[in-house]
């Protein structure tokens, strides 16, 4: 919403500077989002008087001038076609920066002459689009050459720009504005006209009406006018153009200039009709299917079924509230006119207009809610002003319907104000405060302590005792408001993470201790690429994304690491450790959104560092390096590596015999952990290999240990002893087995498995490897004997071929 | 000189001469080998007569002695020698660099780690962390926290929509946390004190805006918890979170549909150079929209407005990142830029805490 300074006196009677009326405005819920006052870059522009004007030597279409700046006289070079002697115009020297064509002047010659400074065009100080010659002032003028030309076209006058937040509509209008700083203390608000006040000379030649069933009648409850027959639509006066071109509205005619002008001034929309141009009776009923219109903007709208439109008898003419048709609009020509006032329900305004894509100023003061009250001002407004600008007679009012009262009685207890902002005021502080702001308070309390206060017809956001709190506090000054310490709960704070929450955090930092990065990846990605992890549902697709690369929920926070990773390596920065852990998305369900820790390793970029080094280059990543992130990981959220089992069922974007899914039973899938499948890699267009590690930190299991104990530490005496065992088993044989085996065989005394070496060569036979363990024993009681340690290792051996087949190597 | 001094001489020298450890053996085995000299007279003594074998038994134990320490003082001293030989040749030129260690070329996202900060300064204060999904319904997101289907402010906040259901309803990308709140109200009966951090989206991109960013609300209902409150959890949340005392605040009266009275919140600052100082009020820079919960909103979940009350705000983590640590765009946040995360990153070991500092 945009209105100058001058114009906010109008309504406005204060004494405020300019800055403290922003200050205001801001603090109360108007915000300031931008002052320009259009004398600052005109300060150096003066009025001039060109002297002489003589044919250029050298180009036809130039003119050597004799400018008169007060001063001195100049020689200025000048193309504009009405550039002659005696004109009085506005100057501009050498060293001045022109905003319409953004340029500082500088000493020129043009074609030969010498020019010292410009003659300017409006467009050229951006007061108008006129650019067909200079400026060309009235007689009236000489006085003033040498002076200021912003004081001469009175051009100090600040531009205010303030955001109007949408429970609002009552300041979409200067006059709104004004009754705010008014109730804050910045001024009284001036009596306002109420426009023509007499009866109107005949009767309207044009009937008005509402054609609606009961049901849809809220829709248009209030339609009036006034013909007006006679007038001249001339250019509005330069007043007028000044304030609408200063608020950026582009002057079109007396008529229509008018409408606008008292849209911004009162916020109250309006219409006028070329009468001569209407069939018949005009009305306000349901647009139907396969009717049409031209409208204002150019454009045809045919999709108007259900639409409120005002129409004559043949044709629809426009779009109630929200755009006029261009075939019965006021132009030069026109000697007769309608003015339209009419009430429209904002919601009906709201649907219609975001329907159609229509954003104009009239929707978007009827979507907020115009002042009910004002329908009969709003005609008698527009009388008032065509009857002085362009004359002319006018008729009795005409009217259709009744517009609501838009008033409310409220039950309010003063004390409120107190309870909900802690603010201690008086009773007539706050009824004084709501008085200002034109709400009506009872003046004595009923029963139950409150008083009854009616809001005014111009505030529809007003509903209840929370609202009127608003207004005084607002008014008031939340300045006013004094922090409170909030009650604290008594002693320590307690811890407040969730078992969840606490989880996301230990993943970040567990991945990050292992060297990753952590990004932050979008939560949408490209069709193609959720479907390549399994996703692309239609559930999870967006009807509106920003762009086609965001169209799809991911499935995975593999493909945004994969592509983010593929960006690093392509500026130079090669084996790229990501990880993120992020919602993902398996459905639209809140069971279907779940947390998920990731890590990738790319190129060489293992655990222990990346690409060439004195001491040894780093190997290219394996499943193994993903496979130590994934325990790690585990680990870390405090689940036992040794209880965790693994699948080589994975899912199709892994490496089929490079990768495991991690498993908790047969049925708890807790993560999976491998190598990128190739061929995803290269459907993402990213150089491999890639090794990752997922763990959904949903699927993990809660700790049920209440206590804090770690229970009592098993504490041996005695040496712990080792045993090298050599298993020759089927290529095809998962060393795991053979590790479970082997320490199933004593699980009290066999502390430790390791396996150190795999073997595979022609001295073993084709389709066999030796697999060679390290167990280590832990005598409880006493020291073992030669032969309990050869049973133990019996044992082993006997427990390795039962589940593995696999015999002792000798 | 007795016989006995001469060979203890002999030995005595012999031992300081010996020019290594294998030399210095050989001395040792001529004198206290089996078949040595001082072994020799040893054995011999018990063909002494018992008034000879005392006086001489004791010289040559005497003998024996000497000639041990000093083989034991050389032996050191030779050990010494050549320990120092070899530690000689041992140079390592320690210029050679090392592998970084993982958990330093490891990063925490900034937005983490702020999130971490604002949870460890409201936990301080009593306020539990509840979460929500992003997928969320109409309902929860708008209409029960008061912004019905046809409220200007749903066009504001550029809604990502899922395809409407066969029953006609759809979901969206939660534009605010603030479904959170109505989830935790339907849930819980006051007094509640939350804070609710998390991603939201908005269809919404330029320098200063990204259409999924992260948000901090925060939720006190009880019976009396009016602005004063509000005012003053505020106040101590920026002194703690930008880690400045004298920070100032200016509250401005605004509209949001589920706060009334509502304001939006501005950090007072002044420009050094580059760097943004907290205090003063030279320049103010929004950071947070708040109020009093709404009434419609307190009914939409059950609670008896005429009973209950609180406020409710919210606030862009992202945008308090970039306030804190001087990053200049919003746009890296989520490029996924390894010289960017390098750079704005945390360490893994800088855990913020209350007592440690944020």
């Amino acid at each position: 919403m945009k209105f100058t300074l001058s114009w906010l006196k109008d309504h406005l009677d204060t004494d405020a500077s300019l800055d403290e009326i922003l200050a205001k405005l801001t603090l109360i819920g108007l915000e300031v989002e931008e002052v320009i006052n259009p004398a600052e870059a005109l300060a150096n522009f003066t009025i001039a008087r060109i002297e002489k004007a003589e044919p250029h030597p050298d180009a036809d279409k130039l003119q050597v001038c004799t400018v008169n700046n007060g001063k001195e006289t100049l020689q200025v070079v000048c193309g504009a076609p009405n550039a002659r002697a005696g004109l009085i115009g506005v100057f501009a020297p050498v060293g001045t920066y022109v905003p319409g064509i953004d340029f500082t002047l500088t000493k020129a010659k043009i074609r030969g002459v010498e020019s010292l400074g410009m003659m300017c065009s409006e467009s050229e100080l951006e007061l108008s689009e006129d650019h067909e010659g200079i400026i060309d002032l009235d007689e009236t003028a000489k006085d003033s050459v040498g002076t200021s030309y912003v004081d001469y076209a009175g051009l100090d006058d600040p531009v205010i720009d303030i955001y109007i937040t949408p429970n609002r509509p009552d300041c979409l209008g200067v006059r709104g504005v004004a009754r705010d700083l008014a109730a804050a203390g910045l001024g009284t608000l001036k009596p306002a006209t109420n426009g023509y006040a007499e009866k109107g000379s005949f009767k309207s030649p044009t009937g008005i009406s509402l054609e609606f069933a009961k049901e849809s009648s809220y829709i248009c409850p209030a339609f009036w006018g006034r013909y007006i027959k006679g007038v001249k639509n001339t250019p509005s006066p330069a007043w007028l153009q000044k304030r609408l071109r200063a608020i950026g509205l582009r002057p079109i005619n007396a008529l229509v200039d008018i409408t606008n002008y008292i849209s911004f001034d009162r916020g109250r929309p309006l219409h006028v009709y070329d009468a001569d141009k209407l069939n018949g009776t005009v009305s306000a009923r349901l647009g139907k299917k396969g009717e049409s219109f031209l409208a204002l903007d150019d454009k045809e709208y045919d999709d108007l079924e259900g639409a409120c439109v005002i129409a004559d008898e043949k044709n629809v003419l426009g779009l109630g509230g929200i755009l006029g048709g261009q075939p019965s609009g006021s132009t030069e020509e026109t000697v007769n006119v309608l003015i339209e006032s009419a009430y429209f329900d904002p919601i009906s305004i709201a649907m219609t207009g975001r329907k159609l894509g229509i954003n104009s100023d009239a929707r978007y003061r009827f979507e907020r809610g115009i002042d009910p009250q004002s329908v009969e001002l709003g005609v008698n407004l527009a009388t008032e002003m065509i009857l002085e600008l362009c004359g002319g007679e006018p008729s009795e009012l005409i009217k259709a319907g009744e517009p609501p009262k838009g008033t409310k009685d409220i039950s309010f207890d003063p004390a409120r104000v107190t309870k909900l902002t802690g603010v201690e005021l008086k009773d007539k502080e706050v009824t004084k405060t709501l008085d200002d702001l034109g709400f009506k308070a009872g003046k004595t309390k009923g029963k139950d302590g409150t008083l009854t206060i009616t809001s005014p017809s111009w505030r529809p956001d007003i509903d209840g005792p929370a609202d009127l709190v608003e207004e005084v506090i607002r008014i008031i000054g939340l300045d006013k408001v004094t922090p409170t310490p909030l009650p604290r709960p008594f002693g320590i704070a307690r811890p407040v993470l969730t078992e969840k929450q606490k989880r996301v955090r230990l993943a970040k930092r567990a991945l990050a201790a292992r060297g990753a990065v952590e990004a932050i990846t979008w939560s949408f990605i490209k069709d193609q690429e959720a479907k390549l992890f399994g996703g692309g549902s239609a559930e999870l697709k967006l009807a509106n994304p920003i762009s086609a690369d965001m169209s799809d929920m991911r499935p995975s926070l593999l493909p945004g690491l994969i592509t983010a990773a593929g960006r690093n390596i392509a500026h130079g920065q090669n084996d790229p450790v990501l990880m993120e852990v992020g919602e993902v998305y398996h459905s639209d369900e809140d069971d279907g959104q779940q947390v998920s820790a990731t890590i990738i390793r790319t190129g060489t970029g293992g655990h222990q560092g990346s690409s060439r080094h004195w001491s040894g280059n780093a190997e290219k990543v394996t499943v193994f390096d993903a496979k130590a992130d994934a325990i790690a990981l585990m680990e870390a959220l405090g689940q036992e590596a040794g209880r965790l089992q693994f699948s080589t069922e994975v899912p199709a974007w892994y490496h089929p015999g490079r990768a495991a899914a991690i498993k908790l039973g047969p049925k708890i899938t807790l993560g999976v952990f491998g190598e990128i499948h190739p061929s995803v890699l290269k459907a993402l267009d990213v150089k491999g290999p890639i090794v990752a590690a997922e763990i959904n930190l949903d699927a993990l299991p809660v700790s049920k240990r209440k206590s804090t104990s770690k229970g009592a530490m098993e504490i041996s005496e005695l040496q712990p002893l080792t045993r090298d065992f050599a298993f020759i088993v089927e290529s095809s044989t998962p060393a795991g087995d053979v590790i479970r085996a082997a320490a199933s065989a004593d699980k009290k005394l066999i502390t430790n498995i390791t396996l150190f070496d795999v073997f595979e060569g022609e001295s073993l036979g084709a389709g066999k490897k030796s697999l060679a363990i390290e167990a280590t024993l832990q005598p409880k009681a006493k020291t073992m004997t030669d032969e309990e340690i050869d049973a133990i290792a019996d044992k082993i051996i006997a427990a390795v071929k039962k589940a593995t087949g696999g015999e002792i190597r000798s | 000189m007795s016989e006995l001094e001469t060979l203890e001489q002999q030995l005595l020298t012999a031992i300081k001469e010996a020019a290594d450890l294998k030399a210095l053996e050989e001395v040792r085995i001529e004198a206290l080998g089996k078949k040595g000299k001082i072994s020799a007279l040893m054995q011999g003594l018990g063909k002494m007569p018992p008034e000879e074998r005392k006086s001489f038994g004791q010289s040559v134990n005497s003998v024996k002695q000497s000639v041990s320490t000093a083989l034991e003082e050389r032996k050191a001293a030779l050990e010494l020698a050549a320990l120092n030989l070899r530690l000689e040749t041992e140079r390592e030129d320690i210029t050679l660099p090392v592998r970084e260690a993982p958990v330093n070329q490891g990063r925490i996202h900034p937005i983490s780690q702020v999130w971490e900060e604002i949870t460890e300064i409201f936990a301080d204060l009593g306020f539990a962390m509840a979460e929500g999904p992003h997928i969320e319904t109409d309902d929860n997101n708008f209409t029960k926290l008061n912004i019905p289907d046809e409220h200007p402010a749903r066009q504001e906040h550029d809604t990502f929509y899922f395809n409407p259901k066969e029953d006609g309803s759809r979901r969206v990308l939660r534009t605010h946390t603030s479904p959170v709140q109505i989830r935790t109200m339907e849930t819980t009966k006051p007094p509640i004190r939350i804070i609710a951090p998390g991603r939201v989206f908005r269809s919404d991109s330029d320098q200063t805006h990204t259409p999924m960013f992260h948000q901090i609300e925060g939720l006190v209902i009880d019976e009396a918890t009016h602005m004063g409150h509000l005012k003053w959890v505020l106040e101590e949340f920026c002194k703690a979170f930008f880690e400045v005392d004298d920070v100032t605040m200016r509250f401005r009266a605004s509209h949001f549909p589920f706060t009334e009275p509502s304001a939006e919140v501005d950090i007072g600052y002044s420009k050094v150079g580059d760097e943004v100082r907290f205090g003063g009020d030279e320049n103010w820079m929004e950071i947070l929209g708040c109020g009093m919960v709404h009434p419609n909103v307190l009914k939409n979940v059950g609670l008896d407005p005429e009973i209950y009350q609180g406020f409710a705000f919210g606030m862009g983590i992202d945008r308090l990142a970039t306030l804190k640590y001087g990053m200049p765009d919003l746009r890296p946040f989520f490029a996924g830029d390894i010289n960017w995360l390098r750079h704005y990153g945390f360490s893994v070991l800088n855990v913020p805490t209350i007592a440690g500092g944020l």
